[in-house]
């Protein structure tokens, strides 16, 4: 024999499990183009439906004629809200508990809404179908400044609530108003900031911006006469969700609804809810009897689906004169545009904003958000973000820094003055969060030493001299940021979307020759599921990651599952994953005792197997003990090997990291150059190291586009002035920066594994790391605050309005 | 609308078909040829997730008429492997590099850094950057789709690849 022994070092590399930069799974497919994205799902007689928008922001729709549109060959149909109204789907719920139009319904209320959808043999005759259909409007007065929305006399924007005065989430105060939520200790808070030394003051507005997937949003529907079932491929990044809504609007039973998410090209929050187009495409295929297919174009895309942020922040923090702070105020007035379809956890109206109080240790805070309607595209989804995080990340990462200003301290040296200190974990904050752990000193003073913070201060110092002097007409910021996320949603005790509590699902089921396959009820979309958690099973219960497969998106095999969004993946399928192969493996241990004749008590596991203890060369592998299962079970075991588990979390987690961004701008042109950005992350136990780099360097990308130009921008009649990708900011290689990465592993004490999510940290951290970078490079011409987006353009109006340009 | 026939060489092999003078090239692939690996991000030729490489360039197929594709010779992602079935080195070179994660610009991002190796076979950094700024990918930030490439230049050139320090 010439076998040699694999080492344990060898045995453990073999399973490719927790902590290996695996290559991913996906990647034999998508490199060869044989994704299967739902544009490539081509169903039998398939038809082919496309909308008539609204030219208009706000107008009465006197008519829609049709009889044009049905007169080109190949139309087969033209659906109203009259035709919806039928089948009482005119209007549709929104994840927010406010309705939607589905079609227009004698109103328009933001430009681009869907008015018409016509349903065509090809979507060239679509197109021909939708410039046929004449619509008659009657313009109203557009309300597009959400400052204005609760004025006396702002336009009443809608009739539908006409003296409704609560909604979903508490009393209304005016016709355009939603909600006002209200978190934390007011008396206190007011009191702490009647006895600071100093106080700062800022409206800090995060514009509205859009997750813009390179896959627009799109759906498949076909509905079986014959067996009245309607199965549905579509962009879904939560398929079990869409599946009991659907079944919910259109009453039919969930059993006969088939929902998949085939391969998904990106969602970064856009496709988690759900869109007229779906609603459409279904009743489409019901009226006519054939499959229906809708692709939205990017224009629609950018301009009718879910845009994100429109959140303007007054922000005041009470200090110390040394700098220690005692208190938070702020109120957010939030832009929902013309209906309330945020898609935050049910009883959350602003998400998990309440996280604004970060990194810091605010002994009291206050917090109020009022939600207004305008005549824009609803949405407010989480833009690769925990729902409304990166809102509160930037207010209280750009007011750290006025206040520092203000304080004539370093940036750095006021966040290491504030942390929340490591023997602090659990923290409580002071608007009612318990943080799992962290050790930010940890993490900021490792960015300051990797980076040699002390001494790009001394440059920048001398710069500033040296621009004084006239000498150079370039200014250097250091845009520090140090994020607290909150991810993992959630815990059944606060977090439901309709009712339906968001724990997530995992069944795994062992073959008898060692492999297996695992369904899940969440949904990648780039994330590298199929890749990673078969790492986790791997390392579980000792089975080579290459023997898992991974299926996701099929909502009759997998079991229910809230989906992937808001970092949830990791923290709660990821446990899912870890519980449901203990079960295997507490199984499997029975098995070995059986056939090893020995206590179970008296087996140890050792990598990928079972060994009696003291007796090294009694051993039995997982693999054959996958065997064993169909074979030779114990008496009165059933055979088989599988497991499913339904984790609800104990708690949210709380990654945390520490950016820093070195930026260069020339104030006669706003050009700027991003010189450096270092951004270290502690997400927890790290599952594959290569896949989150490959996210931290996404989510970094994304924050840069946001900070530096990228804004969903409304003219005032209520015109989108940014609907394509040629004036809405799409970073190429040539912009983009470099990226360096870094971590420190701050385990989570309440999840299986350790991991808290990765996947937004980057865009939540991100953001504040560059707009501050701006900030910081021009204050010492005297500025306090500059909103984003920070353009060139943008940056040369701050350096002209600080007097450093001639006007 | 009247149709008009038109034949063209996809990946070696000849095709025809009948398409109305408006069908774009990237509908004829798609829906006409089933290659649905090119694939449509935004229709006004900013994106480059239709990029097929035509008589020896790099064309975004969303905005080329199927009709001017006529008696071309064209490559899409499909026609990229090697004719083993195994990964081409520009493929190879993206699945070891982590230059894709939701897969969908990586078809015309292979296509776009296959023509650009041929037009160049060792670029540096800036000249890939330069060389697929038509191309835009919303997940990966790029740095690992130019390591991607910096690797299957290495492989083609038969040098060995030496990943840069982050």
């Amino acid at each position: 024999m010439n076998d040699v022994t694999p080492t344990r070092e060898q045995r453990t590399a073999a399973l490719e499990g927790l902590g290996c930069k695996r290559k991913r799974v996906e990647d034999i497919r998508f490199t060869q183009g044989k994704g299967n994205y739902v544009d490539d799902v081509t169903l039998p007689g398939m038809l082919h439906g496309d909308f008539v928008r609204s030219p208009h922001a706000h107008a009465r729709v006197k008519s829609i004629n049709s009889e044009e549109a049905m007169k080109v060959p190949g139309v087969l149909a033209v659906i109203t809200a009259e035709t919806l109204k039928t089948v009482n789907l005119a209007w549709m719920p929104t994840l927010a508990g406010d309705v939607q139009m589905v079609l227009a319904d004698g109103k328009v209320l933001f430009q681009n809404q869907e008015v018409a959808f016509v349903v065509a043999t090809d979507r060239y005759a679509a197109d021909d179908g939708v410039s046929k259909v004449v619509v008659e409007y009657e313009p109203l007065p557009p309300l597009i400044d959400p400052f204005k929305s609760m004025a006396p006399d702002a336009p009443v924007l809608r009739e539908d609530l006409a003296g409704k005065t609560s909604g979903a989430h508490g009393p209304r105060k005016h016709h355009n108003h939603i909600f006002e939520w209200t978190v934390g200790d007011k008396e206190l808070t007011d009191a702490a900031f009647k006895k600071a030394d100093v106080t700062i003051k800022e409206l800090i507005s995060y514009h509205r911006t859009h997750p813009s997937p390179l896959e627009t949003c799109q759906c498949v529907c076909s509905f079986d006469k014959v067996k009245a079932e309607l199965t549905i491929w579509g962009t879904f990044q939560a398929p079990h969700v869409i599946r009991t809504v659907v079944s919910l609007i259109a009453k039919l039973p969930e059993q006969k609804i088939h929902v998949i998410s085939p391969d998904i090209g990106g969602g970064f929050g856009n496709k988690v809810g759900a869109y007229p187009g779906y609603i459409c495409a279904a009743v489409a295929s019901i009226v006519t009897g054939k499959p229906v297919k809708w692709v939205e174009d990017r224009i629609e895309n950018l301009t009718a689906t879910s845009f994100a942020r429109d959140y303007h922040m007054t922000t005041e923090i009470a200090a110390t004169k040394d700098g220690r702070v005692m208190g938070l105020r702020v109120h957010v007035l939030a832009d929902h545009g013309a209906f309330d379809a945020c898609a935050d956890p049910s009883k959350w109206p602003a998400g998990f904003f309440n996280i604004v109080t970060g990194s810091y240790d605010f002994p009291v805070a206050h917090l109020t958000v009022d939600g207004v309607y305008t005549n824009k595209a609803p949405g407010g989804v989480a833009y690769r973000c925990s729902f409304r995080v990166t809102e509160a990340a930037y207010c209280i990462e750009r007011a750290m820094d006025i206040l520092a200003q203000k304080l004539g301290m370093d940036p750095a040296e006021l966040r290491l003055k504030n942390f929340i200190r490591r023997e602090q974990f659990p923290y409580h904050s002071a608007l009612g969060w318990e943080y799992d752990s962290g050790d930010y000193h940890a993490a900021m003073r490792k960015m300051m030493e990797v980076t040699d913070y002390a001494a790009l201060r001394k440059e920048q110092a001398s710069r500033r001299a040296a621009f004084k002097r006239g000498e150079t007409r370039e200014i250097m910021g250091l845009g520090v940021s140090f994020f607290t996320e909150i991810v993992g949603a959630g815990p059944s005790k606060n977090c439901d979307i309709l009712g339906i509590a968001m724990f997530d699902s995992c069944e795994i089921r062992m073959h008898p020759t060692g492999a297996g396959i695992a369904r899940m009820g969440t949904k990648s979309q780039g994330q590298g599921h199929e890749t990673t958690w078969a790492q986790i099973i791997a390392s579980e219960i000792g089975i080579p990651a290459d023997n898992i497969m991974v299926e996701e998106g099929n909502t009759d095999t997998a079991p229910y599952g809230l989906g992937t969004y808001g970092s949830r993946s990791t923290p709660v399928a990821g446990a899912a994953i870890a519980m449901a192969a203990r079960k295997i493996k507490a199984k499997a241990q029975m098995i070995a005792a059986y056939k090893l004749e020995v206590h179970e008590d008296d087996l140890e596991w050792d990598i990928d197997g079972f060994r009696v203890k003291g007796l090294p060369e009694k051993f039995m592998s997982m693999k054959d003990i996958c065997w064993a299962a169909y074979n030779s079970v114990p008496p009165g075991m059933e055979p088989g090997l599988e497991a499913v588990s339904y984790y609800d979390p104990p708690n949210m987690t709380y990654p945390f990291g520490a950016y820093l961004c070195v930026m260069d701008i020339d104030v006669d042109t706003g050009v700027y150059k991003i010189r450096r950005f270092y951004a270290l992350d502690d997400c927890g136990t790290r599952i594959n190291p290569m896949i989150i780099e490959g996210q931290v360097h996404g989510g970094l990308t994304e924050a840069f586009a946001i900070a530096m130009g990228q804004e969903i921008r409304y003219d005032d009649g209520g015109n989108v002035v940014t609907g394509s990708f040629m004036d809405f900011f799409m970073p190429t290689a040539v912009e983009t920066p470099h990226w360096e990465t870094d971590f420190t592993v701050t385990p989570s004490p309440h999840h299986p594994i350790g991991a808290k999510g990765v996947g937004e940290s980057p865009n939540v951290g991100g953001v504040p790391a560059f707009s501050n970078a701006v900030n910081d490079a021009f204050s010492f011409l005297g500025s306090t605050h500059i909103q984003m987006p920070h353009d060139y353009w943008r940056n040369w109006q701050a350096a002209k309005n600080l007097g450093a340009v001639a006007a | 609308m009247a149709k008009t026939r038109i034949s063209m060489k996809v990946n070696g092999t000849e095709v025809e078909g009948l398409v109305e003078p408006r069908t774009l090239l990237v509908h004829f692939i798609r829906e006409n040829l089933q290659l649905t690996g090119t694939h449509i991000g935004c229709e006004t030729t900013h994106c480059g997730a239709c990029t097929v490489d035509i008589e020896g360039m790099s064309v975004k197929s969303c905005t080329m008429f199927a009709v001017q594709a006529d008696g071309s010779e064209i490559t899409t992602i499909e026609g990229m492997a090697n004719a083993d079935g195994s990964l081409s080195p520009l493929q190879e070179g993206f699945r070891m590099m982590h230059g894709l994660q939701c897969g969908y610009c990586t078809p015309g991002m292979i296509m776009r850094a296959h023509r650009l190796l041929k037009e160049n076979p060792a670029p540096t950094e800036e000249e890939i950057r330069q060389g697929i700024a038509g191309n835009i990918c919303r997940c990966t930030g790029y740095q690992n789709i130019v390591k991607a490439i910096q690797y299957a230049a290495a492989k083609l050139n038969g040098v060995e690849f030496k990943e840069a320090a982050e």
